[in-house]
């Protein structure tokens, strides 16, 4: 289909070691529309970078089928590889070499004349800011200068579909913040950003929509709020004078509720929407005659996702 | 044409890496000088001994190690590229568009070029030790240790991508190159060898191109062994090159 920059239809990969056989990659069917920021989230070893591998053509599928970026993966790799920028989990760049260098190599492999790729060179080096790192060795880069050029070697070509392999771990809060950024001007600019990461938050804050991988299985797909609502919707825990019993009567039985318990002096609903909810609630308690004491709303995180669907923490799993 | 051009591409990557490391370039041209100032002097007075080729101990020696030169230079190369495996870079190149095959020749170039050069440094310093030779002797005797080189450095990376590891890739290396040169009549002329060792010398391929070598500096340039040396390390150099176009095409990292 035009509108989708990635469609796999079970896709495998199984990894053949001397004493035993792993299926990194267990049957995995998605679909990425264009121009969204797709995420993998997924503990260690759950994947991820295998089926991104397999995407950017870098290593055969054991099975299954995909289209990525227009073009069949199997029979047309080297239009694949055109149309796509791959930043690994290691990164790409050499220590040895400055940044400039690498970029105007990378892009004289993608076909430029030399007067062009140093131009482009330029304008990336602008954009991510290494002006003042570019004409030194990657050695002498930090942590955060040498994630950006990485990212940079990707986009020389400017691809439609960039994979980034776990873009912000290892790196300190204010680089990931500048990673981010770096990922949503990617999206303004309307190209498909499909990351992986083991960062709750980051899948949170960052992702249009992702996949919850677990043993090389997608268990779930959807926006992180669908994917919380479906799980449990928000929690809204609220106490009143005197009468509790009549708050709690009052508002089990409302549409928008869809689990209701007293508890020490609480009551907790479980709403679908608790931005919606809250108004409501306050309104009904009013016309009864309710006084408020206290009111809160929990939404669930996506830790309470993936823990419903693979009955494990992601936090104690990730490494 | 693509692959041309990728190949040009890939090779100035290398070179740069290459040059602009001074310690290289001063071990590769320290490493024939050394050769010269500290080895061949024993030479004189073994080539006096009875089954010697005549010649010249120098026009007997200096092609044995320009032979080892050719080999010893491109069988370490694999460590470069194991370290770029490690840093992310294979992967990031392999998923450009370049060719696969340019990947590896672009590098074993640069790996040829500067064997070429130590090659070329050493046949200058040892003519004022009484080594004589033709100028197309000296274009064959090149042109045979770039194939030599092309040959080891293309079956190196080749295991350096399947190995993946320094711990494995080493003792591979040196156990298997070892006994490939002993074997070749490197250091001294296989006619001083027993016949047992003759016998498994034929079955070393390196052996042929050390006679071709030798044949060349004796000045005798129409021998039959030039033309089978030559003709031997451009069979296996090709046959070498696929396999390590292969490997760059599937590595796994
Ligand atoms: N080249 C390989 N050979 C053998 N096993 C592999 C290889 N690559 C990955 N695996 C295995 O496949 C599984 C998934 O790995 P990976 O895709 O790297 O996970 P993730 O990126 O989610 O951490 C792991 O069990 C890993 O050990
Ligand atoms: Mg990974």
């Amino acid at each position: 289909m035009e509108g989708n920059a990635i469609e796999t239809r079970g896709l495998r990969r199984v990894f053949k070691t001397r004493n035993r056989v792993v299926e990194a990659v267990a049957g995995v069917d998605m679909t990425v529309p264009k121009g969204e920021i797709f995420g993998f989230l997924g503990p260690n070893g759950a994947g991820k970078t295998t089926t991104l591998r397999m995407l950017a053509t870098l290593l055969p599928p054991s099975g299954g089928t995909a289209m990525v970026a227009g073009c069949d993966l199997l029979k047309q790799p080297g239009q694949v590889r055109e149309r796509i920028g791959y930043v690994g989990q290691a990164g790409g760049s050499d220590r040895e070499i400055m940044g400039r260098t690498e970029l105007v190599f990378q892009g004289r492999l993608y076909g430029m004349s030399l007067a062009a790729a140093k131009k482009r060179a330029a304008d990336l080096i602008a954009m991510l800011e290494l002006e003042v790192c570019a004409d030194r060795k990657v050695a002498t880069y930090s942590g955060g200068q040498k994630r950006r050029l990485d990212i940079g070697l990707g986009l020389v070509h400017d691809p439609q579909l960039l994979f980034l392999d776990e873009p912000t771990t290892g790196l300190d809060p204010q680089s990931r913040a500048r990673v981010w950024d770096e990922v949503r001007r990617m999206h303004d600019r309307g190209t498909t950003v499909f990351l992986t990461t083991h960062y709750l938050d980051e899948a949170d804050a960052l992702c249009d929509r992702i996949a919850i991988i677990d043993h090389g299985k997608i268990v779930a797909v959807g926006s992180p709020e669908e994917l919380k609502r479906e799980v449990a919707g928000d929690l809204v825990t609220l106490s009143v004078v005197g009468n509790l019993p009549a708050a709690f009567d009052l508002l089990k039985g409302q549409p928008f509720v869809r689990e209701a318990t007293t508890e020490e002096g609480m009551v907790r609903l479980y709403v679908d929407r608790g931005e919606v909810a809250m108004p409501a609630i306050l309104r009904l308690l009013d016309s009864a005659g309710l006084q408020l004491v206290t009111i809160g709303l929990q939404r669930p995180s996506l830790d309470d996702v993936f823990l419903r669907k693979t009955g494990r923490s992601l936090r104690e799993t990730a490494a | 044409m693509k692959v041309l051009r990728d190949t040009w591409l890939v090779f100035g990557r290398y070179w740069g890496l290459f040059i602009h490391n001074p310690v290289w370039v001063v071990i590769g041209v320290v490493q024939p000088l050394l050769y010269l100032l500290l080895f061949a002097p024993l030479l004189s007075s073994i080539a006096k001994t009875p089954g010697f080729p005549s010649g010249g101990a120098y026009n007997v020696f200096v092609p044995g190690l320009l032979v080892q030169l050719g080999m010893f230079g491109a069988a370490g190369v694999g460590f470069s590229l194991i370290a770029e495996l490690r840093m992310g870079v294979i992967e990031r190149l392999r998923v450009t568009p370049v060719s696969r095959v340019s990947l590896l020749l672009g590098r074993a170039l640069r790996d040829i070029l500067s064997i070429v050069v130590q090659s070329l440094i050493l046949i200058v310093l040892a003519l004022p030790f009484g080594l004589s030779i033709n100028p197309i002797g000296v274009v064959v005797v090149l042109a045979l240790i770039a194939l030599i080189g092309l040959l080891t450095a293309s079956i190196a990376y080749a295991a350096a991508l399947w190995l993946r590891s320094e711990d494995s890739y080493a003792p591979l290396i040196f156990t298997s190159s070892l006994p490939i040169l002993l074997l070749s009549g490197v250091l001294l002329p296989l006619g001083l060898a027993p016949q047992w060792l003759r016998s498994i010398a034929a079955l070393n391929p390196l052996s042929y191109a050390v006679d071709a070598a030798r044949a060349v500096f004796l000045g005798h340039l129409g021998n039959p062994s030039v033309v089978k040396g030559v003709a031997l390390m451009a069979v296996l150099s090709i046959l070498a090159v696929i396999l390590g176009a292969r490997a760059f095409g599937r590595a796994v990292a």
